[in-house]
């Protein structure tokens, strides 16, 4: 044993200090990161926030040509119930025209219901279009007001800075008139 | 001052503009430390550690939590139930706080039987006293936050002490509280500041370290630094007794958060606050016992609380106290029994402070058993301490910590 170990001394064994330095700093990375994960997972979204993520609707008060907004996840979603012009509109697009193409049968379930999550894809506000006597923009869909996208029936993006259509949140159909969103 | 030893450009070219690595050799890598430190050295940086996890953890667990009286229990029990991980953080952060004050008492026993308070590191000690005064009303207001029938009642109970002042007691406790009960108000502020002081803690512990590497540390033999050969390097030598020392330590912390969490909890603090119903017995956490058992020594309401602000403030005058010149008690064999007689009695307080004051030990009522630890506790400092040092015969030092050493080396060699 030396009398005055000292960081400089002669007899230190360099390469085993190496091997010991190494896979020290490699456990104690390894470790740590193993560690932090619980602590970046926690701030995802809880337990109780995913139970709340779906929404039940009532379709049967909305009557021919209205529409109603609901919340689903903190989102508003629309819920269009379609006249027959509308539905013609949708569908008679040549969908190799569209920037995000997409046929009308693609998006809904039954033609006169149409239910699309009502959030902007340029950058997230919300499209009017839902009130009588709203702006609905060139398709007589929805109008951003935020910097002028223009939805068409089907909720499908035709004009303006967007790039995707409006998408369209999973749902089924649990009665005649009754959906669940989520 | 002597530079970076590094031969990276880079390094070469911050260190000219910011010596961080000049002062990182400084402090923690070429910092030249007593050879002879025992494992009772290794608490200080213990718990540095637990203060940093007390702060990551708080500040996650903060995203969570709602400082207010309707859903903060329900924010609580969310975080545990529903938050990712939410469980671990939790058990991390109030069993850490046990942790922390384990860690820290071991700290301040080590200085009181090592003699490390006395010159030159009185002011070292006096920082580490507010440093556990910080840590005490943090923790207090920490465990005010989950809302249970224990926070309520011991945040009543606490801040109540201070309606024992003549004339201005009732408006400094209402001030304290922001209304006229322990309420709404009250926790939003005590969150405000349980998040804050740990920041203060962070700031304080620095200037800790500042006093402590003027003097460097003490060590189990007590005498001074003479020559270069008492020294080591800190690194690589302590940040691997240190390691060691945290691996072992993890393990023991880790055992409660995995497998006994609420060991050191109340099961009353599972049921939510409720202003008209007090516990049948309230106890604090198990760190305040001893003081508890001070107050509750007296009956008087204004003696036991000033005689509890005493036991802790006492520890401020200690380096005066102790006459002595002989700093380690290996050297002082009458000190020494003392230094054990007083931590059991500390120990002894705490049981007192567990028990109700009517509880019977020995046929005798926990009030009266009180009164003679509490007696004896200050008794250690204003009695036997400056007189110690007058009438003690202590035993020789030894010529240097490199003597020291290196016998015990050739010991070990035969
Ligand atoms: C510095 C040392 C600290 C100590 C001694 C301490 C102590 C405590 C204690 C005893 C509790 C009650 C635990 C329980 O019964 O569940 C608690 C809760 C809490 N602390 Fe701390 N704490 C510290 C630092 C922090 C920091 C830095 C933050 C945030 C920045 C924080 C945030 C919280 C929160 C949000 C709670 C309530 C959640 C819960 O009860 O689990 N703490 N703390
Ligand atoms: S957010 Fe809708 S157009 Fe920009």
């Amino acid at each position: 044993m030396t009398d005055n170990p000292t960081n400089t001394a002669e007899g230190v064994d360099a390469p085993r200090r190496d091997f010991l330095l190494i896979s020290t700093t490699t456990l104690g990375v390894a470790g740590v990161a193993m560690a932090a994960w619980p602590f970046i997972h926690s701030i995802n979204p809880a337990k109780d926030v995913l139970a709340l993520a779906s929404t039940e609707v009532d379709l049967s008060a909305i009557e021919e040509g209205m529409a109603i907004t609901v919340l689903w996840r903190g989102k508003p979603v629309f819920i269009r119930h379609r006249t027959a012009e509308e539905i013609k509109a949708a569908e008679d697009v040549d969908v190799a025209d569209l920037r995000d193409p997409q046929s009308d049968a693609d998006r809904v379930q039954k033609p006169q219901w149409l239910v699309a999550i009502g959030v902007c894809t340029h950058l997230g506000c919300i499209p009017a279009g839902q009130a009588i006597g709203d702006v609905k923009g060139e398709y007589d869909g929805w109008y951003c007001p935020c910097h002028g996208s223009h939805y068409d029936t089907s909720g499908r993006i035709r004009k303006g800075p967007a790039p995707f259509n409006l998408p369209i949140p999973p749902y089924t159909f649990t009665e005649e008139s009754m959906i669940v969103i989520g | 001052m002597k530079r970076t030893q590094s031969s990276n450009r880079l390094v070469q070219w911050i260190d000219d503009r910011l010596p961080i690595f000049t002062y990182a050799d400084h402090n923690v890598i070429a910092y030249p430390t007593p050879k002879n430190l025992n494992y009772w050295w290794n608490y200080g940086s213990l718990a540095g550690i637990i203060l940093v996890i007390m702060l990551v953890t708080g500040i996650f667990l903060a995203m969570n939590y709602q400082p207010h009286a309707d859903v903060a229990f329900a924010s609580v029990e969310r975080i545990v139930r529903d938050v990712n991980y939410g469980w671990l953080l939790r058990y991390l952060h109030t069993n850490g706080a046990s942790m922390f004050f384990i860690v820290v008492y071991i700290h301040m026993f080590r200085g009181m039987y090592y003699g490390s308070y006395k010159a030159p590191r009185e002011l070292l000690w006096m920082i580490g006293v507010t440093i556990y005064l910080i840590m005490m009303a943090t923790a207090f207001m920490g465990y005010v936050l989950p809302w249970g029938q224990m926070s309520f009642w011991g945040a009543t109970v606490i801040t109540n002490l201070f309606s024992a002042f003549p004339w201005v007691g009732d408006y400094i406790v209402t001030w304290i509280w922001g209304g006229f009960s322990v309420d709404v108000p009250t926790i939003n502020r005590f969150f405000v500041w349980h998040y804050l002081l740990p920041m203060v803690l962070v700031m304080v512990v620095v200037i800790h370290l500042w006093a402590l590497h003027v003097h460097k540390s003490n060590n189990p033999l007590g005498i001074d630094i003479k020559t270069p050969q008492d020294m080591m390097p800190f690194h690589p030598f302590y940040t691997i007794k240190d390691l060691f020392g945290l691996g072992l330590f993890m393990i023991f912390f880790m055992y409660f958060v995995f497998f006994n969490p609420n060991f050191f909890g109340e099961p009353e603090n599972y049921i939510p606050a409720n202003p008209m119903v007090t516990p049948p017995h309230i106890v604090p956490e198990w760190y305040f016992l001893p003081f508890y058992a001070i107050l509750r020594a007296v009956e008087s309401k204004l003696g036991g609380v000033l005689l509890m602000f005493a036991g802790v403030l006492i520890l401020y005058v200690l380096p005066w106290l102790d006459t002595s010149k002989v700093r380690s008690a290996t050297y002082r064999p009458i000190y020494k029994q003392m230094f054990w007689i007083f931590f059991l009695n500390c120990i002894f307080l705490g049981y007192i402070g567990f028990h109700a004051p009517t509880d019977l030990l020995l046929g005798m009522e926990m009030l009266y058993w009180g009164q003679i630890a509490t007696a004896y506790y200050f008794a250690h400092f204003l009695i036997l301490m400056p007189l110690l040092g007058k009438f003690e015969k202590t035993k020789p030092l030894p010529n240097s910590i490199f003597e020291e050493v290196s016998k015990k080396c050739r010991a070990k060699e035969d």
